[in-house]
């Protein structure tokens, strides 16, 4: 039972990250129908933003409250982040609006090469490892929770917690939803399209600025490629959870977390991501268009 | 409501002074993207810990060359562009009086002159003018060369034109005849030249061709019967993984194996698609990308069988048909057999025109399965799922034999991939290698197979070109290495072609089913699919 909670824990970390990221995926497939396939690199960006800070705070103040640094790692990568990714929307995505729908996500593709290999080219093709910020670990009955485990979790309910009012209960969630269900309409109503589409995606970029944060803090490692397999593990998460719902995302996002770290606790840890799209492929044959997301009605 | 100023102030603003502000914002922008990412660096100390080097001259240097750039574009590139679109739109390509201005026949006499001092100085260049500047003359020689190719091809141009594909057919035939007799020619001597043709036909060549053949291969899925599939280069593990496993295990022959190789591939075509026909759009991409990760995952895990991540060698050469060996060691090694020199280049060429059989084959088989019913089916598919249904095509069968179809020609690839190589791993199989396919196949033009034949030449030849710049070490010091930047610059390669050309670079389509009179049309009017 302990080690089944134990496992719980680490899955509920794992899957905070993954629906953190995954949400960028959802928001920008829903509003414009793409798969920022990027996404998963914007997130490594974030990572790195995030290292960098630290490595300057560590140079420039002999020492800095953890909850302090933590903080302004995050917020400037959110920044940082925000820019590249709202410069990709402009310069790759939104002259192909329009377009044919392959050629945003070729785009999207070459902007992901791009990215990684801007990162390696600039910064090393090195892993970078950093000193543990927080390693505090509690004892509650046999399972242990580390203090960062319980960060991860906080942050990102907080997260979602206001990322669930801006999108419900603000003019500007109302504008995105709008876009969602017509850009048409939304449009002849007076909203700027245009400018709701850059929001989107630099909200989705500040989550995934978090999200690699927090996977920084987690692993205290991040390599210009690690932007692949967590971009990859969110997309699958957005799909499962029903691609454009944003609990959806969330929810997809746990259960891959869930699936991942209880499959390497009982099975096997080398076959956890094919556990992980195996199920993605099975539950899509049973619900074909995800879990929380509307059946697609086909009209004549 | 506030009224937004700025479409007033574009009219209002003189270009001069609105390329002065982009270039502000641009370079503002710039600033803050690269700041923290080329301003500073990390790097391990001899402690091994991570430390920060500062590089601020070159943050300088990147963000004023791009306010440069933005000021250039907006004050001479846009109104430039904006005058020619017309003609642009109409030729295609380059505009017509621009391409006149650009080839010239005092230019080109030029062009001939330079190369051929140059190839006349060849050996002695590094005593005349110090390796430094000899790397630079070897560099305009090289651009000379491809100037004057141009020139002739400019000149011939509408002859060309008329008979793309059986010029580019003989051109392919020939290619390793003409690399070996110029460096023959250029070296002296037969030996030379079969050695020296290694690089060319092995890493341009055969390179291009697997590609090529990937891509026509991918093209019956994703261009004819619209079925995005993000998880081909499974399809070409299970090939390769086929061939270098029987091979090395039983002994068999390639010959037999690239038969049970593509049909072992089509198999798990089959098997892919059972479970993803329910699913449409990006579902399906979803789960064909899980599908491909899956392959790879197993052949890294399953040790027993595939060797892991080390990956299997040793696997065997194709023979000559059986009537003649590769090895050396043998003794119907096809240099004693034919009683000539020993050479490596052999081989390759062998393979050379192999992997072109292969491609013509996919070629052609394309090309007869579009005149076929199950290849219009294919094609209605793409254009309107419901309208198929209603007319009484089977959707299940027509999905399943387009993936089966493609997947065949990926596993057909992968034994020659196998076989090529000596060697496979998993590395070979990310889903980089499959975006890399995809994005060929749309850079070309879905569905059009020349169109994605340039595509392969344009991307694989120009990313292998850049391994060829070693000048630039003079320009940026010793350390700088071109291979590094070979990935960064094909992704931006892949945004820049696409938003220059979305359809492709072949816009137009040939029509299966014509009345009276079989006309080109745009690209425009083919869909692409739903699935």
């Amino acid at each position: 039972m302990q080690y089944f909670v134990q496992q719980l824990i680490n899955g509920l970390t794992l899957g905070s990250i993954y629906g953190l990221i995954a949400i960028g995926y959802t928001m920008v497939y829903g509003i414009i129908g793409m798969i920022n396939f990027a996404h998963g690199d914007i997130f490594m960006v974030g990572a790195f933003a995030a290292l960098i800070v630290f490595l300057i705070l560590g140079a420039m103040f002999y020492s800095v409250p953890v909850v302090i640094a933590l903080l302004v790692m995050m917020i400037v990568a959110m920044l940082l982040t925000s820019l590249y990714n709202w410069t990709i929307e402009k310069v790759a995505y939104r002259p192909l609006r329009g377009s044919f729908r392959l050629a945003p996500l070729i785009t999207a593709i070459g902007m992901s090469i791009a990215l990684s290999n801007f990162v390696q080219v600039t910064q090393g093709p090195r892993n970078k490892p950093i000193p543990p910020m927080v390693s505090k670990v509690y004892n509650i009955e046999g399972v242990s929770v580390s203090l960062k485990q319980i960060v991860i979790v906080i942050v990102t309910a907080l997260l979602l917690a206001l990322f669930w009012y801006l999108v419900n209960k603000t003019s500007l969630g109302r504008a995105q939803r709008a876009c969602e269900q017509d850009r048409k309409m939304a449009a002849l109503l007076g909203i700027d399209v245009d400018r709701t589409i850059s929001i989107t995606f630099v909200m989705g970029a500040a989550l995934a600025a978090v999200a690699g944060t927090l996977f920084l803090m987690y692993y205290g490692v991040i390599a210009f490629s690690d932007g692949f397999t967590p971009g990859v593990k969110a997309f699958t998460a957005a799909v499962l959870g029903g691609i454009g719902s944003l609990p959806g995302a969330v929810l997809g996002g746990l259960m891959i977390g869930f699936i991942e770290s209880m499959w390497s606790a009982y099975f096997s840890i080398d076959y956890k991501d094919v556990a992980a799209f195996s199920i993605l492929a099975i539950v899509l044959i049973f619900l074909p268009s995800g879990i929380l997301g509307r059946p697609e009605v086909e009209k004549v | 409501m506030a009224v937004t100023t700025s479409p007033e102030r574009d009219i209002v603003a003189t270009p001069m002074q609105r390329a002065t502000r982009e270039a502000l914002y641009a370079g503002a922008i710039a600033l803050g993207l690269f700041v923290l990412f080329i301003g500073l660096r990390t790097d391990q100390n001899i402690s091994n810990e991570l430390i920060l080097v500062q590089r601020w001259w070159l943050l300088a240097v990147v963000v004023v060359l791009t306010m440069a750039g933005r000021f250039l574009y907006v004050a001479y590139g846009q109104p430039f562009l904006a005058n020619q679109k017309i003609v642009d739109v109409a030729t295609g390509l380059l505009p017509q009086s621009m391409a006149a201005r650009f080839f010239r026949l005092p230019y080109f006499i030029a062009a001939v002159v330079t190369v051929a001092v140059l190839v006349f100085l060849a050996g002695s260049l590094d005593g005349l003018l110090g390796p430094g500047l000899a790397g630079y003359a070897r560099f305009l020689r090289a651009l000379a060369t491809i100037y004057a190719l141009a020139s002739v091809m400019f000149y011939f141009r509408t002859f060309i034109h008329a008979h793309f594909s059986a010029l580019g057919i003989t051109a392919l035939a020939l290619y390793p005849i003409i690399v070996v007799l110029v460096l023959a020619v250029y070296g002296g001597s037969v030996a030379a030249g079969f050695q020296g043709s290694l690089k060319w036909v092995d890493n341009y060549g055969i390179q291009i061709l697997i590609y090529v053949m990937l891509a026509w291969g991918l093209n019956i899925v994703v261009g004819l019967a619209g079925l995005l599939d993000l998880g081909y280069v499974a399809f070409y593990a299970v090939g390769a993984y086929a061939y270098a496993l029987l091979g090395t295990q039983y002994g068999l022959s390639f010959w037999i194996l690239l038969p049970a190789a593509g049909a072992m591939a089509a198999f798990w075509g089959v098997l892919l698609g059972f479970p993803v026909l329910r699913l449409r759009g990006d579902y399906l991409a979803i789960v064909t990308l899980a599908f491909g990760e899956i392959i790879r995952l197993v052949l890294i895990n399953w040790r027993e069988v595939t060797n892991g991540s080390a990956g299997i060698s040793g696997i065997p050469k194709v023979t000559f048909f059986g009537l003649m060996s590769f090895n050396v060691s043998d003794p119907n090694y096809i240099a004693k057999v034919l009683d000539i020199a020993t050479s490596s280049a052999y081989y390759k060429i062998f393979l050379y025109y192999l992997i072109l059989g292969l491609c013509l084959l996919t070629a052609f088989v394309t090309i007869r399965l579009r005149r076929m019913p199950v290849g219009r089916a294919w094609e209605a598919l793409r254009e309107d799922e419901i309208a198929c249904r209603s007319l009484g095509i089977n959707t299940t069968t027509t999905k399943l034999t387009a993936f089966a179809t493609g997947a065949m020609f990926g596993g057909f690839a992968g034994s020659f991939f196998a076989a090529r190589q000596g060697f496979v791993s998993p590395e070979s199989f990310i889903f980089l290698e499959s975006a890399i396919i995809l994005a060929i196949v749309v850079l070309g033009g879905m569905g059009s197979l020349v169109g994605i034949a340039v595509a392969a030449m344009v991307m694989i030849g120009g990313t292998e070109v850049l391994r060829e710049l070693d000048f630039l070490k003079q320009v940026f010091g010793p350390d700088f290495t071109p291979e590094l930047y070979r990935m960064l610059l094909f992704g931006m390669a892949m945004v820049i072609v696409m938003l220059w050309k979305p359809r492709g670079f072949v816009g137009s389509r040939e029509p299966t089913a014509f009345l009276k009179e079989r006309r080109a049309v745009s690209g425009s009017f083919t869909k692409e699919g739903h699935g």
